[in-house]
């Protein structure tokens, strides 16, 4: 009896697992809209334009800026999320190392 | 009995307060010297590294950047200078220099000396303004002042004027002054902070190159030191196919370490440009310069 319970309880499990991973499958395969693209885009330029007040943008940001939008224009926007995605990144990167280097500058000064 | 260990304690309690208030007071002067800029100090400091740091360089041999880093270059430079490439510029130069502009004034009528050997002095700290003032901004602010379109800041003619003007100076020594003003202070400092900062993807500071790897190769090119780095500006490249300005030199390093540049003669450029030209003061003039 303990038996068939432990494979019951098993199978349960087992059937969660497929669920789960049926489910992740299918939210990664479900298809970027225009929306999910100008919300990543947003917040992409929001962290670049906080990079640009402290003077610190970097070219990449603007590179996977450029090719988001490109993407986009071509309809393409799995890929224009995906490189919305990098930009915030890179540009997020770009703020924490101006802010880190308002002091970690001086490690570098000839005394 | 107990009264009295209750004022012992306290005394105690009292005297290991004013300690620490004193140690503190003490660690907090200590960390505003340290950070009180010493420009004096500085400079002696920077020229100490890289003369160290390549003992069998004159000091006065540094100007000629990555060609007194290494001999076999060192000899090609030699040769160069004999047919220099920047001869097209400097002729370009001295004949707008000489030329009047429409209102019969020239360039003469904008700087001391009528600007014959004086680029040793720029940048200088203009009180007035509260800035830094570089030679090319001089010159365009001259040209606007007598109704003349400004140039762009990074080549071509603006290089050329300032080739000439360099040329004029030639082995006159950098005298760059920083005025008893705590603003021309604040200006060193940032441009201090600026040649020390990392930014772009890379992570590069100006540093990162010319201070901590000068003599070794990125790629093709053996990177020059930043001491006396100005003193060869402009500078013909071959890389460039032309002439480049300090502002051209300043815009392509940050692009190079994949950081977006700033404006031509925006603040951070000219105080840059202000701490850099000071640490190389006594250096001479050797502009304009010629370059892989």
């Amino acid at each position: 009896m303990s038996m068939i319970r432990k494979i019951t309880r098993m199978n349960s499990a087992l059937a969660l697992a497929c669920l789960l991973v049926i489910a992740g499958a299918t939210s990664v395969l479900a298809a970027s809209s225009e929306a999910d693209f100008k919300t990543a885009y947003a917040a992409a330029e929001a962290a670049n334009k906080q990079a640009a007040s402290l003077r610190n943008q970097w070219t990449t940001t603007a590179a996977a800026l450029a090719a988001a939008k490109k993407a986009a224009d071509g309809g393409d926007f799995d890929q224009a999320v995906a490189s919305s995605k990098e930009a915030e990144a890179l540009a997020r990167a770009s703020i924490f190392q101006a802010t880190s280097e308002k002091e970690a500058w001086k490690a570098l000064e000839i005394r | 009995m107990g009264g009295e260990v209750n004022v012992r304690s306290a005394i105690h309690f009292a005297s290991a307060a004013l300690l620490l208030a004193a140690l503190s007071c003490g660690a907090a002067q200590l960390a505003v010297a340290a950070d009180t800029p010493d420009p004096v100090a500085d400079a002696k400091a920077f020229q100490k590294y890289f003369t160290q740091k390549f003992p069998k360089v004159k000091l006065q041999d540094f100007v000629n950047g990555p060609y007194s880093m290494n001999e076999d270059m060192h000899r090609q430079w030699e040769e160069k200078e004999q047919f220099p490439p920047y001869d097209f510029s400097l002729d370009l130069g001295k004949e707008m220099f000489s030329k009047p502009f429409k209102n019969g004034k020239s360039y003469a009528d904008c700087f001391p000396n009528q600007g014959i050997g004086i680029r040793q002095n720029y940048p200088y700290f203009d009180e007035k303004e509260g800035k830094v003032v570089t030679l090319e901004l001089a010159l365009n602010r001259c040209r606007e002042a007598n109704g003349e379109a400004p140039f762009s800041y990074v080549k071509d003619e603006m290089a050329a004027l300032t080739a000439y003007m360099a040329f004029t100076s030639r082995g006159k020594p950098f005298d760059i002054k920083i005025p008893n003003d705590p603003r021309a202070l604040e200006a060193y400092q940032n441009g201090k902070r600026y040649f020390y900062t990392r930014r772009g993807q890379l992570n590069f500071s100006c540093a990162s190159c010319h201070v901590q790897s000068p003599g070794e190769r990125i790629r093709a090119e053996v990177l020059a030191p930043a001491l006396g780095i100005l003193n060869a500006m402009p500078i013909y490249r071959s890389e460039w196919g032309g002439m480049g300005t300090v502002s051209r030199r300043f815009i392509t390093c940050n692009s190079q370490i994949r950081g977006v540049p700033l404006e031509p003669q925006s603040d951070e450029y000219r105080d840059l440009e202000y701490y850099l030209s000071y640490v190389s003061n006594g250096l001479p003039i050797s502009g304009p310069g010629a370059r892989p």
